[in-house]
């Protein structure tokens, strides 16, 4: 069989493409995957320094599990990750289905939800401390002295930025769908609520999908706006003098873990951060294969 | 042709360019790595950051080596002591100004007896030993901290100084000019805020009374005793009390924080600020008549107590550097403690520094504290620096004094005792596991 004759472009890309690949391979390897894998290795072992590791085996998973702090932020992290991703979703999706149609004042509406997206985590979590305390400061309390308005903060902060940033996925999938559909419908008598359920719906899974995906980690990944806004308090001390911080999310936790002043920490710290993201990936890939199932039906 | 020669004139070039980039790479690393030597002071104290990058500038020009500074964002230096010392260059001058941090790194320090610096020193009191006896630590300035009175107030409510000299009279003052607030224009305690920016006040240093005397009693703590007894809890509360029940804020608003207790005793709001020596530059200038008294709490003789002295300014150097910058970060050291320009600069940074040939300290609450040492009182040391996982401990009592300010019942005060006494345990188990 004849070989193909290659183009000028495809020569010159198959001579040089290793110099277009090489620098992000290497940014890929040194940036993400050496450390990923130095990670994995230091959760077994015990070490105050990274150069200085000693191998000790699953000790570091054993404390870990056994860490009650780290049990309490795993159950606060995964009921913040459901409301907030429910919330999220169902805010952004009817904030996106008014803002597709062409109204007056779409555009405004679209940045000014957007913009918040486009604040870092800590100012926003000082930002709504100060607003959250101005408030409930009337009623001689603050966000750091109940744990509800510790979670409830929490939520209403995450909504507040996420929303807009979801809403511009919804909208571009309020976008994609066949404009003839929709027509059909109406021909065919559907009513608002009918349209809706059995035909954008059922169009939009992709961009559901996404979304989905994008508000679970999101929400397991929390961490800057927990330190800002609560930073762990209230805390909950047993009689022991044991104590739990009661808004301490996963992220903080292993934060803490790892800074916490002694050097046992590190390595516990670094379990905490492998059992983390199994469970992350695990669950983003479950929720992709539902959502995916849903795609092709 | 044309194109052969033009592509082999690219790519001479080419090689030529990477090879003088080599060439001058290797030239810059050749000036960093001078005989010299050259010294990387990691600083843990934002506010003196300017002052010893100006010092560092002023001795490169005297002697061309090469000094750099870099200052970890507050609530930050731990994590960066743990990434900068795995660095090929790693600083040579770190702070270890507690017992954990003396313990977590001590066997990567040099033993600084006998060095130069040591031998600069008119004291040890604020040295840091391992467990081997070995130096790891040594103070380059001392603190003190208590409560800043302004005296103009006091007199002008109809009290006078020598009423404070006990729990008893400082009670009677604080309460009557609360009582009497709305008359004469101003409170007792300005506010006791519980925010990271002013919790340590209380976590951090008022805590110490309880420490000190306990410490006392057990003659002395040589490493952190794995439990306390809260012997003097009450007198914890009876001082406590008095700052929050007697101030320019209700209690129940303290866990929000946002009051600025130092422009409410500089504007002369309020006659009392619990805080320390560093605060002297900021208030003397507005207030200067302000002078600071000890911690007083009604324990028995405490008529003869002085100020909380100690400090977490410690300098250790890591073994880990090479021997050159051992020794230029060593010489660096006995300038700054020598140098007339340079130790002025930095004592008035510092408040004091414990050297022989250092610059005269001209803070007004360090010599309020040197006046109490002249008339017999004993100094109150830093206990705090033994507080185990400090910062989790810190944020336990924190939790517990928010409930107690927001609702003042003896169940609440009981949280505050699991969580300075029990918290203490627990964290101390969790650290030396």
């Amino acid at each position: 069989m004849k070989k193909r004759e290659l183009t000028i472009y495809q020569k010159s890309i198959s001579k040089w493409g290793w110099l277009f690949l090489g620098p992000i391979m290497a940014a890929f390897a040194i940036g993400f995957l050496w450390p990923f894998l130095h990670g994995l290795y230091l959760a077994f072992c015990d070490f105050r320094l990274v150069s200085e590791a000693k191998f000790t085996g699953f000790s570091n998973f054993e404390k870990a599990f056994s860490d009650e702090g780290f049990r309490h932020s795993f159950l606060f992290t995964a009921i913040f990750t459901i409301v907030s991703m429910t919330l999220i979703n169902v805010l952004s999706f009817m904030v996106a289905y008014y803002l597709a149609k062409e109204i007056k004042g779409t555009k405004l509406f679209r940045t000014v939800f957007f913009m918040p997206n486009l604040i870092g985590g800590i100012v926003l979590g000082y930002l709504w401390s100060m607003i959250f305390d101005g408030f409930l400061s009337m009623f001689d309390t603050s966000v750091l002295m109940d744990s509800r308005f510790g979670f409830w903060g929490l939520i209403i902060m995450l909504c507040w930025q996420q929303i807009g940033y979801m809403m511009i996925i919804y909208i571009a999938g309020f976008k994609t769908i066949d404009g003839s559909m929709l027509e059909a419908a109406k021909i065919d008598g559907a009513n608002g609520r009918q349209t809706l359920f059995k035909v954008m719906i059922p169009n939009m899974i992709p961009a559901i999908s996404i979304c989905l995906f994008l508000a679970l980690s999101n929400g397991f990944k929390l961490f800057d706006q927990n330190l800002a806004l609560t930073a762990g308090l209230p805390i909950t001390m047993s009689v022991d003098g044991s104590m739990v911080k009661d808004t301490e999310m996963m992220a903080l936790n292993i934060y803490n873990t790892f800074y916490g002043q002694s050097s046992f920490g590190h390595g516990v710290a670094q379990a905490k951060a492998v059992i983390f993201f199994i469970l992350v990936a695990a669950l983003g890939i479950i929720q992709l294969k539902l959502t995916n199932r849903r795609e092709k039906v | 042709m044309y194109h052969y020669k033009t592509k082999r004139i690219k790519t001479k070039r080419f090689v030529g360019s990477i090879f003088l980039c080599l060439v001058l790479g290797l030239l810059l690393a050749g000036c960093s790595m001078s005989s010299k030597g050259s010294v990387y002071w990691l600083n843990f104290k934002p506010e003196s950051d300017e002052t010893l990058h100006e010092v560092a500038e002023m001795y490169e020009k005297q002697t061309g080596v090469s000094v750099k500074v870099v200052t970890a964002a507050s609530g930050t230096y731990a994590q960066m002591l743990n990434a900068e010392l795995d660095k090929s260059h790693p600083p040579t001058i770190i702070v270890l100004g507690n017992n954990d941090l003396v313990s977590k790194w001590a066997d990567c320090c040099i033993d600084l007896r006998g060095t130069a610096i040591e031998k600069e020193l008119n004291t040890d009191s604020y040295n840091f030993y391992d467990n081997e006896g070995r130096l790891v630590s040594i103070g380059y300035c001392y603190e003190c901290y208590g409560i800043i009175v302004n005296k103009d107030l006091i007199e002008g409510s109809g009290h006078s100084m020598d009423e404070l000299v006990n729990f008893e009279g400082l009670k009677a003052v604080a309460e009557d000019i609360h009582t009497r607030a709305a008359e004469l224009g101003f409170d007792a305690f300005s506010a006791s805020d519980m925010d990271s920016s002013s919790s340590w006040r209380f976590t951090g240093h008022m805590a110490n009374l309880e420490y000190y005397y306990e410490e006392r009693d057990a003659g002395g703590w040589s490493e952190c005793p794995s439990s306390l007894k809260g012997t003097y809890m009450e007198n914890f509360k009876n001082l406590y009390d008095l700052c929050i029940n007697n101030s320019t804020v209700r209690p129940e608003t303290l866990a929000t924080g946002g009051h600025d207790a130092e422009n409410e005793f500089k504007t002369g709001k309020a006659a009392f600020f619990v805080n320390g020596s560093w605060e002297y530059d900021a208030v003397s200038k507005d207030v200067p008549s302000a002078t600071m008294i000890p911690y007083y709490c009604g324990v028995e003789g405490e008529e003869k107590a002085g100020l909380n002295c100690g400090t977490e300014n410690c300098w250790a150097i890591p073994s880990l550097c090479s021997e050159e910058d051992i020794q230029a970060t060593m010489d660096f050291l006995v300038w700054c403690v020598t140098d007339p320009e340079a130790s002025r600069k930095l004592v008035d940074t510092f408040g004091v520094m414990p050297y022989k040939n250092s610059a005269e300290s001209r803070n007004g609450f360090l010599a309020a504290a040197n006046k109490y040492i002249d008339n017999g009182c004993y100094i109150m040391d830093w206990a705090t620096s033994y507080q185990p996982n400090v910062d989790n401990y810190r944020a336990g009592l924190v939790s517990a004094l928010n409930e107690y300010n927001s609702d003042r019942s003896d169940s609440n005060w009981q949280k505050v005792k699991t969580a300075f006494v029990e918290g203490w345990a627990s964290n101390y188990k969790e650290a030396h596991q």
